[in-house]
């Protein structure tokens, strides 16, 4: 076998690393509709930044107007300071895996990678050489002469992964290359892109919708929604900092509960919680509070269990206030409330992010 | 799309492209038609076009010359009847069986249904011949016994038309469903399955009579009469009422087909909504 | 279901027909008669005029497809055509023969247009609408529109991933519908063709209504066959002929099936 030995040719330093990608003020419009409102967003070099948003929210337009797969109406994109609005998408150097499966079904595995090596005029023996090593980056040295309809879903993401990669692009970008896998497969294929993506170096654009995803995966998050950026940063400072509800809804789970600001306190039942944006203005407002910041105590506010469910490493338990509000907290395995049993509940007092009462709240039950 | 084709990668024509090429191959095709048209107008051996030979045909009211075409689209339209409620009544029943209680007779099935596209009109007479000299003689030599025949014939295109219906649709589970809930086979049958498959049976249907409407070789060589064979003969005698009746039989179904073409029609707009979020078709 | 395979039996009597003489017993002469030079001859007028108009009704329905790519399939001009090609490739027959003795018959509008305007008499030679050469653009005319039912769903499965994957990986135009598109759809394409052979070779009814004399093609020569009895001295014919065009469509069927199949794999 000569996997072995090109196992050790197998590039592991970053090949080219260093690439900065920049959007400034992309405007895409589609018969009408903004998919794209004046978008911001830079890349450092070899970072990998997750798109995460509901559908419609332009994370995919965003990707393909950075592929050249769609044109911009305004506003400029550049690749190490270079504006590439005007570059066809065949001269742009990136690789793209596809959210659905791409690969050419008359060519086998290896004829797949090898092909952006052929466009690129290299010689047959090198262009064998280097898609072998490729498949063997993504573990699939062994089927080389497979087709398509012979490999399963991670598989043949696993070969597109390998095409797009052998040609060493200047940028990688990924849309929704998980979504149409199961979800173990899922999981696996994520941590091997993120260790791929770690090793090469490689300026990475993630698109998704799933928030597990984009937090496994990106060293920053941004978040989408109407054609814009609402939040960028950290998976972190994302969970724990939301600037906004919605943002706080989208990522991880939150309770909205009615409450009101007053002079940079949001009060919720009597409590008083620290605000993330202390310039909130004083008024009613619909705040969000992640279930781990609430908790069962000895006194507090009257509740009882509604119901309560084992979740393998926590347990998440939903309980009825007095007035009828529904909450749910997220705690420990070993304590175990029974449905019916009468709790208190408090607030342990970690920021929490609101959102004014209005039309606007009403629109964004929806996400 | 627009993007796409900015950056040379669609493989979609341009609009002009697809206006030149339809277009000529339009006007080809147009040319017969028109031909048609312009030759039922022409008035005599003079010369000149008027519209009389329509006119007469209509005020006739069909009797006379044109007696023998009434008759005959009498007959195909009892056949037509008659091939429709084969189908349903065994096509039908016997595909949902096979669907839901014996799978692994469904290639057997499809390719009994498949079959007679492989198998000439013209090499079925042959067959047909001596098999209908037997019926002749146990069911009288009326033209609907000529059902029998075309339910073979139509049995690919109807066959198409509900199996697509029947793989969008999850029998096994609704029937499963209805089950559970306390309904026997034939309530199943009539209040669960066929509202159901309705878009498809329908469309295997009209296929049905657009096929028997249309047919031909079977009816001439066996020596029946149907609307086509009655064209042949009339064009004999009248051409320009032959070539009328041919326009208005070809404008006919062209209007089964497009009502077919409607009835298709809500399956595809799911996915039609699906390529227009992603921006591109 | 067992009705089904009743309705199948015409089929077997047609086979065995070509087996058998009057008397009933077994025999090949019948057969044999298939290597008969005039029988031979129609084979072959229907071998080249099936394949003409094959190919011919290939490239242009394929043409007409590819025209239609960008538009929506749900948009009144896919019904539109949709529904006229059906009409014509499944509907047509004799009518369609009476159109084209509208347009290139002897008094057909084209005919005469040309004769008037350009002096340009067609049948110069002799009138050929009648013979073998006059079915070929009638059979055109039906064999387009079923190109254009069969081959569409096959242009429209290529999936434009394939063209932007294509584009990411550095490739032209060219190279996608060269490397790709073509490699892609040529199993849809050359199966597409078969089907369109089978049908012209079995078509019947438009050659029926056109030709009343003679029998240049097999299916004509079936006709001939089991109106007279007489024919080539031989009984049974009929059953013969009919054996033949099963052998032949049963080849060409094959071929189309194992293509479809492999299309199909490469379209999930």
């Amino acid at each position: 076998m000569n996997s072995q030995k090109l196992k050790v040719q197998q590039p592991t330093a970053p090949t080219r690393p260093g690439t900065v990608v920049e959007f400034v003020g992309v405007v895409k419009e589609f018969s009408g509709m903004r998919a794209l409102d004046g978008f911001n967003l830079s890349l450092h070099a070899g970072e990998c930044v997750a798109l995460l948003g509901p559908s419609g929210s332009g994370k995919t337009t965003a990707l393909r107007v950075l592929a050249g797969l769609e044109s911009t109406d305004a506003g400029s994109i550049t690749i190490d300071g270079i504006d590439v609005s005007a570059l066809a998408t065949s001269k742009r150097d990136m690789g793209m895996v596809f959210q659905s499966y791409s690969l050419f079904p008359h060519l086998s595995a290896g004829e797949n990678v090898e092909f952006g090596l052929r466009m690129r005029k290299i010689k047959p023996a090198e262009r064998r050489r280097r898609a072998a090593a490729s498949l063997a980056m993504v573990g699939l040295d062994d089927h080389f002469d497979r087709f398509a309809h012979q490999l399963s879903g991670g598989q043949q993401q696993r070969v597109a992964l390998a095409r797009a990669l052998v040609t060493e692009p200047r940028v990688l970008l990924l849309d929704e290359p998980l979504s149409a896998l199961d979800a173990k497969v899922r999981v696996q294929l994520r941590d091997e892109i993120r260790r791929i993506q770690t090793e090469l170096g490689i300026t990475t654009l993630f698109v998704t919708h799933d928030q597990d995803e984009a937090l496994a995966i990106a060293d920053r998050v941004a978040v989408m929604r109407a054609g814009n950026i609402e939040q960028v940063g950290t998976p972190e400072e994302l969970y724990s900092r939301p600037a906004t509800p919605f943002i706080a809804d989208f990522v991880g789970l939150s309770n909205r509960i009615d409450g009101l600001v007053r002079s940079a306190w949001a009060e919720v039942y009597g409590t008083s919680l620290a605000l993330i944006d202390p310039s909130t203005p004083d008024g009613p407002v619909t705040v969000s509070i992640r279930p781990e910041d609430i908790e069962f105590a000895a006194e507090g506010l009257a509740a009882t269990v509604v119901a309560s469910s084992f979740l393998g490493s926590l347990r998440r338990t939903t309980v009825r206030l007095g007035d009828g509000t529904i909450l749910f907290l997220q705690h420990g395995v070993r304590v175990h409330p029974r449905a019916g049993e009468s709790v208190y509940v408090i607030f342990t007092g970690a920021p929490v992010s609101t959102e004014p009462v209005g039309p606007a709240s009403v629109a964004q039950q929806q996400y | 799309m627009t993007g796409l084709t900015a950056n040379g990668v669609a493989h979609a024509p341009s609009r002009t492209v697809r206006t030149i090429i339809l277009g000529l191959i339009g006007v080809i095709f147009a040319v017969p038609i028109v031909a048609m048209i312009e030759f039922t107008l022409r008035a005599g051996l003079v010369g000149g076009y008027n519209v009389d030979r329509w006119v007469a045909l209509f005020q006739s009211g069909f009797t006379g010359v044109y007696r023998p075409v009434l008759v005959a689209l009498g007959n195909s339209v009892a056949l037509a009847v008659g091939t429709v409620l084969i189908v349903l009544l065994l096509l039908v029943p016997t595909m949902l069986l096979v669907h839901i209680r014996f799978p692994r007779l469904r290639r057997v099935l499809e390719f009994t249904c498949i079959l007679p596209i492989t198998i000439p009109a013209i090499v079925l007479v042959v067959g047909l011949a001596p098999v209908y000299a037997i019926v002749a003689r146990m069911l009288g030599s009326g033209v609907w016994t000529l059902a029998f025949a075309y339910g073979i014939t139509v049995l690919p295109f109807a066959y198409r038309a509900i199996q697509s219906n029947l793989d969008g649709v999850d029998v096994k589970t609704l029937t499963e469903a209805a089950r559970t809930l306390g309904a026997g086979w034939g309530r199943v049958l009539l209040w669960v399955l066929v509202p159901n498959l309705r878009r498809g049976i329908l469309a295997g249907a009209f296929i049905v009579v657009a096929v028997v409407l249309g047919e031909f070789t079977i009816a001439s060589l066996l020596n029946r009469v149907n609307l086509q064979t009655a064209l042949v003969v009339v064009s004999k005698v009248d051409p320009y009422t032959a070539v009328i009746l041919s326009l208005l039989a070809l404008a006919f179904a062209f209007l089964l087909l497009l009502v077919i073409g409607r009835l298709g029609a809500p399956r595809t707009r799911t996915s039609r909504r699906r390529t227009n979020v992603k921006g591109q078709a | 279901m067992y009705v089904l395979l009743f309705l199948a039996v015409p089929t077997l009597i047609a086979i065995g027909t070509g087996f058998f003489d009057n008397t009933g017993a077994f025999t090949l002469v019948t057969v044999a008669a298939l290597g008969d030079p005039v029988v031979l001859t129609t084979f072959f007028n229907s071998f080249w005029l099936s394949a003409l108009t094959a190919v011919v009704g290939a490239v242009v329905g394929a043409a007409v497809c590819y025209a239609l790519l960008g538009a929506r399939p749900d948009g009144p001009l896919r019904t539109t055509i949709d529904s006229l090609s059906g009409v014509l490739a499944q509907f047509g027959g004799v009518m369609l023969a009476f159109a084209f003795v509208a347009t290139i018959g002897i008094q057909g509008m084209v005919t005469l247009y040309l004769r008037d305007t350009f002096g340009l008499d067609i049948f110069e030679n002799g009138v050929w609408l009648y013979s073998t050469t006059g079915l070929i653009l009638p059979y055109i005319y039906f064999q387009v529109p079923l190109m254009i039912i069969t081959f569409m769903p096959a242009l429209q499965a290529l999936k434009p991933q394939w063209a932007e994957a294509n584009a990411t990986l550095g490739g032209s135009t060219a190279s996608y519908w060269f490397r790709i598109a073509f490699p892609v759809l040529a199993p849809s394409f050359i199966g597409s063709l078969l089907l369109l052979f089978a049908n012209a070779f079995s078509s019947y009814a438009t050659a029926a209504a056109l030709v009343s004399q003679g029998s240049q093609i097999v299916p004509l020569q079936i006709r001939a066959a089991l109106t007279s009895e007489t024919l080539l001295g031989r009984e049974n014919l009929a059953g013969a002929l009919a054996l033949g065009m099963i052998v032949v469509m049963a080849v060409v069927m094959l071929g189309y099936s194992a293509l479809q199949s492999r299309a199909a794999r490469w379209q999930q």
